[in-house]
This record gives structure tokens, C-alpha cells and sequence, in this order.
């Protein structure tokens, strides 16, 4: 099953390597906003520095959500979904896997230049440990929930805007928990508690949106 | 024991022609009920209650607004039982059915954000607080269209009903942690939250027509429920026999 | 001899209705079986119940040996280059026991084609790199949805070559096909779906 799963693995890599303008896009993003945003609402490093963490997040979520509509759907057009279901591997373990890519492909840009986000945005320096933590625990649960919304709408052929009105919801408290964890740090309180509520949550939706996803899966390849 | 009775039970509600007649049966009563209930509850909410001491007659909204509340919540709960047992024993009109509960519960849910807009601008000066309780059904409302969207996008009802019972059960992991975290991310940000009923205890007088209400309500939420159903159920099958036996009966 | 493929009166529903009549079917190795039917009598779903891709909604199908499925699209990725393809194949199947690349694409008549992107194929071409999955990842049961599709004459020959150095393994072949009767050594099995009427249930 690890064989089968690397297998995938590098070979959704290697797809998005071949597409290296697509891979891009998350962090196009992620600087699109952080750059138009004080543009609106001006320079002031005290607003800035206030919004931040939200407008890191919201910007991470963005990116994520970029790449949701193309998931799942390329691979039931060529029929590589459907072999899933054929070999002697859990289509779940093979689910796990595409998410994890998603991960790789969407979440990990997005930490990795996150510091320099939050300096153009003015956040304070002692926020900046709790901002990469949050981004750590939470984009995994962004590529999940996006995931099993990908998977609903994969038989639709308007996913694009369910798909938006199907992540929202679940991606409430990740945002309320995240974004409140990094105010609490800025200012100098502990974000801790913020921090454990992150983590079930992404407990939470590592135990839970496999099976989800792979049922609707397969009541879509169907 | 129980469980085989429920799944037998419930697989002979699964033949669309026995279901049908169910709720042909059954809905006007529900109705009937509902207005009753409905104008005991309002004759007791507009003649019978004092008027509030500080909000004067502007509160009776309230008589709206918290079943309403309730309902929305409560149709989900409905809905989500529903939906796991069309998940597991896969019966059709159960599916139809939980499909059904998805847009009275939006409609309840849609109510009681208006009802509480429409209170909150003599309250609070605005039509739109981001209160714990306002923003938690804002969300919900939107679950509620992702349910109808979901559902809505197949071309394959049965897959799209399917697909969708998934989701109303994935909304009902996601509800309560929206619920915590909005209230949490609330509390934080505005220290105490203003609450529409306060800390008051209530009059006892306000009682009556708030149970009539909340009675009234959930039978007008089994009535619409079960008519939609049944017209979801023959708009689907209109080509099947017992539809033409059903209305070569009553020709 | 053992039994690799059985079904007992299976079949699959779509929107409530059974798509074809319930089929019985046991598949020993060195046996082939044609699917035949009109067009949308359920062929496809058939083999597509026969792979595990859809579960039946009544009776049961058991398959006792790994299976191996050719669908009308070839489940290749268009950007990755034919070997690439392969190469995924047969580590998704974790198996070295098939062909090598080369060799797999100079049986089905790709050679030399091998670092071409499979979206630069033709339709006929991306049908052999199909079949060159076959090769490199052995199954003892081969699931073909009209594998003479789009293939020249000589693509045809080649299908029956290949099968025939399947069964002569102790493989299975289940095929549909609505054009050509496959020429074996001996004439395989032929079973007749049948589209389920409406509204008879």
C-alpha cells in the first residue's frame, strides 16, 4: 500500500511540477492580496499590523481553495480515477494521498513565505512563531475540508461555485481559532489554548474527511 | 430487535406508493394543526402578553423569532437522522425526504435571521450585529444552500440526494464547532455579548404562546416537509406504473 | 480448474432501476467471455461491476485473483510521457513481474515513441498505450471495454494476439465488443446482457 501511495504521490509532484505556472498560483495569491490590500486601505503599520493575521489566513484559504476545482476532476476525465477502486489498495489510503499532495502543492508555499507576509503586513515579531504554528496545523485542515467539497461536486458540472459555498462553512472555526491565536500572541497573551482547539480540529478532520471523501467519491465515479 | 423493526418499518415507508399515500394522508392534518396552534399562539402573543416594560410591544417578535430559531436547528437534527438512515439502509424516499427537510429548514433559518434583524434595529440601533447567536445561523443558512445547491447540481437525482445526505452529515459534525468557535471568537472580541432576551427571567405570562408556537411550528415544518416530499417523489417517478395506477384510482 | 471471476445474479441500479438484467457468470482461468448487447444495454456498467468500480446493488461478485481494467479511456495522464505512464503503472500495481517499458511499447507498437507525451497519441495510439499497461502490470483477470475501439486492422490482430498469450497463461478475459468477434483458438463463451425495462419493478 506505501507503494502505491508513493507511486501517486510522485506522480502528482511531477504534474505540478510540469504545470509550473499552476503551482505558482497559490503564492501569486498570497501576494496579490497582501500587496492590494494596503494598497485599500493604506500604510498605516498599525492597521496593518492589526489585520494581519487575517488577511494571512484569508489569503491562505483563497489559495487553497485556487486549486479544489482541479483535485479530483482531471483524473475522472482520463479514467485514472476510476483504477482507484481497482487495484488491491484502500481507495482511501489513495485519498489520503491526493489530499496530502494538495497539501504539499497549495499549503506549504504559503508557510514557507508566510514570514515575509506578516513583515510587509507589520506583525509584530512574537506573533510570527504562533502565525507559522497556526499555518502549520491549519492549512492541513484547509486541503481536507477542500477536499471532501471537491469530491461532493465532483458529478456537477457547476463546481466551481458550489464548491466555494460548500468550503465556507467548514472553514469557520479553523479561521476563528487561527486568526485568534495570532491577535492573542501579538498582544502579548498566550495563544495556547488556541493552538490545542487547532489541533483537535485537524484531529478531527484527519479521522473524519477520508471516509467522507471516499464515499462520495465513489457515489460519483458510480 | 428494535433495529430490525425500525429498518422493516422503515423499508416498507420506502415503497414510493405506500409513501405517497402517507403523506397525502397525513399532511392536512398537519396543517390543520398548524393553524390552530398558530392563531391560539398569536392571540395569546398579541392580546394576552403585557407589553415589555423597556421594549414596549416591539419584543412580540420574539414569538417569531425563537421558534423559528428552534426550528432551524431542529430541522437539521431531523434532517441529519434522516439522512443517516437513508445512508445506511439506502431507501429512496427517505433520501427524498431528507432532501425535502433541507429547504423548510432554510426557510426557518432565513426567518429567524430576518425576525432577528428586524428586532435588532430598535434594539441595538442596527439591523445587523455580529452577535454569537446571528453570525452561527448566518452560517447555517449557508450550509442549508450548500445542501439545496449540492443536491440541486446532479442531473442524477438519486447520486445528487446521495451526495448530498453525506454532506448534511458532515454539516452535523461542523455545526456545534462553528457554534463553539463563534462564541468563543465573540466573547473575545467584544467582551459581553448583547443578548436579545438578557439575563431576565421571563414573564410567566409569555410562556403559553411561545409553547403554542413552538408546537405550531414543528407541525407546519412535518406538513411542508412531507409535500414537498411527495412532489419531489411524483415529479421523479412520473413515468413509473403506480402513478398511472394512482391516477387512473382517482379518475 | 480454478475459478477467478463469479458472479451470482448481479446487477447494478442507477436512479432506482436496475441498469440490465440480473447476470450469472463463473470465469475459470484460460477462459474468455464476450459481452455482447445493443448499445446502452449496460455493457460498460457490467464490466465496470466486474472491476469493483461500482458495487452491485443486488446478488454478489467475487473476484478471486487481481484484476486488471481497460476502460474506454485508457487511464493514462496526458502530460506524462508513455514511459512515465508505464512506470506509474506498475508501481501502483507494486509488481516487476511485467514488462519492461520498451519491450511493452514495441509489443503494442509504440516503439520508439516512449518519451512522447501521451497527449501528443492519437486516439488509436493511446488505445495500445492502454494495452501496454496491461504488460507491464500483469493481472490474471483482463476486464476490456470494446477494446477494438478505434484501432486500425492490425491494432485488431494485435488485441487477439494479446489475448491469446493471456489465456495461454492461465488468465481471464472478459470483453464487450459490438464490431468484432475476437478470433482465439477456441471460440470464447459469449454472454447476451440485457437492458432492464422500466417500469416493470
Amino acid at each position: 500500500m506505501i507503494a502505491q501511495m508513493s507511486a501517486l504521490l510522485k506522480r502528482d509532484l511531477r504534474l505540478a511540477l510540469r504545470h509550473g505556472g499552476e503551482s505558482l498560483m497559490p503564492l501569486i495569491f498570497l501576494f496579490a492580496v497582501i500587496i492590494l490590500v494596503p494598497l485599500g486601505v493604506g500604510p498605516g503599520p498599525n492597521l496593518l499590523a492589526s489585520i494581519a493575521p487575517g488577511m494571512v489566513w484569508v489569503a491562505a484559504l483563497l489559495a487553497s481553495l485556487l486549486a479544489l476545482e482541479q483535485l479530483f476532476r482531471p483524473d475522472l476525465e482520463d479514467g485514472t480515477l476510476e483504477q482507484w477502486w481497482v487495484g488491491a489498495t484502500s481507495p482511501m489510503a489513495l485519498v489520503v494521498t491526493r489530499l496530502f499532495s494538495h497539501w504539499l502543492i497549495t499549503g506549504v508555499p504559503v508557510i514557507v513565505f508566510a514570514p515575509l507576509a506578516a513583515e510587509m503586513l507589520y506583525l509584530p515579531d512574537r506573533a510570527l512563531g504562533t502565525l507559522m504554528l497556526t499555518l502549520l496545523i491549519g492549512t492541513p485542515i484547509l486541503s481536507l475540508v477542500g477536499g471532501l467539497a471537491s469530491a461532493l461536486t465532483l458529478g456537477t458540472n457547476r463546481g466551481s461555485v458550489l464548491l466555494s459555498i460548500l468550503v465556507f462553512p467548514m472553514v469557520v472555526p479553523v479561521l476563528i481559532f487561527s486568526t485568534g491565536g495570532i491577535t492573542a500572541a501579538a498582544e502579548g497573551f498566550s495563544a495556547r489554548a488556541h493552538l490545542g482547539l487547532l489541533a483537535a480540529l485537524l484531529i478531527l478532520a484527519v479521522t473524519l474527511v477520508p471516509l467522507a471523501t471516499t464515499a462520495a467519491l465513489r457515489l460519483n465515479i458510480e | 430487535m428494535i433495529f430490525h423493526r425500525l429498518k422493516v418499518g422503515f423499508h416498507r415507508l420506502g415503497s414510493p406508493p405506500t409513501f405517497h399515500k402517507l403523506c397525502r394522508v397525513l399532511s392536512p392534518w398537519l396543517w390543520a394543526g398548524f393553524l390552530l396552534c398558530a392563531a391560539i399562539g398569536l392571540y395569546y402573543a398579541l392580546y394576552v402578553v403585557p407589553p415589555d416594560y423597556q421594549q414596549g410591544d416591539s419584543y412580540r417578535i420574539l414569538f417569531i423569532h425563537v421558534p423559528a430559531a428552534w426550528q432551524a436547528m431542529a430541522s437539521y437534527v431531523i434532517m441529519a437522522i434522516l439522512a443517516a438512515i437513508a445512508l445506511i439502509w439506502r431507501i429512496r424516499t427517505v433520501e427524498i425526504m431528507t432532501m425535502a427537510a433541507a429547504p423548510v429548514g432554510a426557510a426557518f433559518t432565513a426567518l429567524c435571521l430576518a425576525t432577528g434583524s428586524l428586532w435588532g434595529k430598535p434594539m441595538w440601533g442596527t439591523w445587523w450585529a455580529w452577535d454569537a447567536r446571528l453570525t452561527s445561523m448566518l452560517v447555517l443558512l449557508f450550509i442549508y444552500l450548500g445542501i439545496m445547491g449540492l443536491y440541486a447540481a446532479f442531473e442524477d437525482r438519486r447520486k445528487g440526494a446521495r451526495v448530498a445526505c453525506i454532506l448534511v452529515l458532515v454539516g452535523l459534525v461542523n455545526i456545534p464547532l462553528i457554534h463553539f468557535s463563534v462564541e468563543w471568537w465573540t466573547t473575545l472580541h467584544q467582551g459581553a455579548t448583547i443578548r436579545l432576551l438578557g439575563e431576565s427571567r421571563m414573564h410567566p405570562s409569555m410562556l403559553p404562546p411561545l409553547i403554542w408556537m413552538t408546537i405550531g411550528v414543528k407541525l407546519m415544518f412535518g406538513a411542508a416537509m412531507l409535500d414537498r416530499a411527495r412532489n419531489d417523489l411524483l415529479e421523479q417517478d412520473r413515468r413509473k406504473n403506480w402513478i398511472r395506477q394512482l391516477i387512473g384510482e382517482s379518475a | 480448474m480454478r475459478t477467478l471471476l463469479e458472479t451470482r445474479q448481479a446487477t447494478f441500479s442507477r436512479a432506482g432501476e436496475p441498469v440490465f438484467e440480473p447476470v450469472d457468470l463463473s470465469l475459470a482461468g484460460g477462459q474468455a467471455l464476450v459481452v455482447r448487447g445493443t448499445n446502452g444495454s449496460g455493457k460498460t456498467t457490467l464490466l465496470r461491476l466486474l472491476a469493483g468500480i461500482l458495487r452491485a446493488s443486488a446478488g454478489t461478485v467475487e473476484r478471486h485473483a487481481p484484476v486488471a481494467f481497460l476502460g474506454h479511456l485508457a487511464a493514462v495522464k496526458g502530460d506524462l510521457s508513455c514511459r512515465e505512464n508505464l512506470d506509474f503503472r506498475r508501481r501502483f500495481h507494486a509488481t516487476a513481474s511485467g514488462l519492461s517499458n520498451s519491450r511493452a511499447l514495441a509489443r503494442v507498437g509504440l516503439a520508439g515513441l516512449g518519451l512522447r507525451p501521451a497527449r501528443a497519441l492519437s486516439a488509436g495510439q493511446k488505445r495500445r498505450l492502454g494495452l501496454a499497461c496491461l504488460l507491464v502490470a500483469p493481472a490474471a483477470i483482463w476486464l476490456l471495454d470494446e477494446p477494438y475501439a478505434s484501432l486500425d486492422d492490425d491494432g485488431c490482430a494485435l488485441v487477439d494476439a494479446l489475448l491469446i498469450e493471456q489465456l495461454g497463461r492461465d488468465g481471464s478475459v472478459v470483453l464487450s465488443t459490438h464490431q468484432r468477434q475476437p478470433e482465439l483458438k477456441a471460440a470464447p463463451n459469449t454472454l447476451l446482457v440485457r437492458h432492464h425495462v422500466q417500469g416493470a419493478g
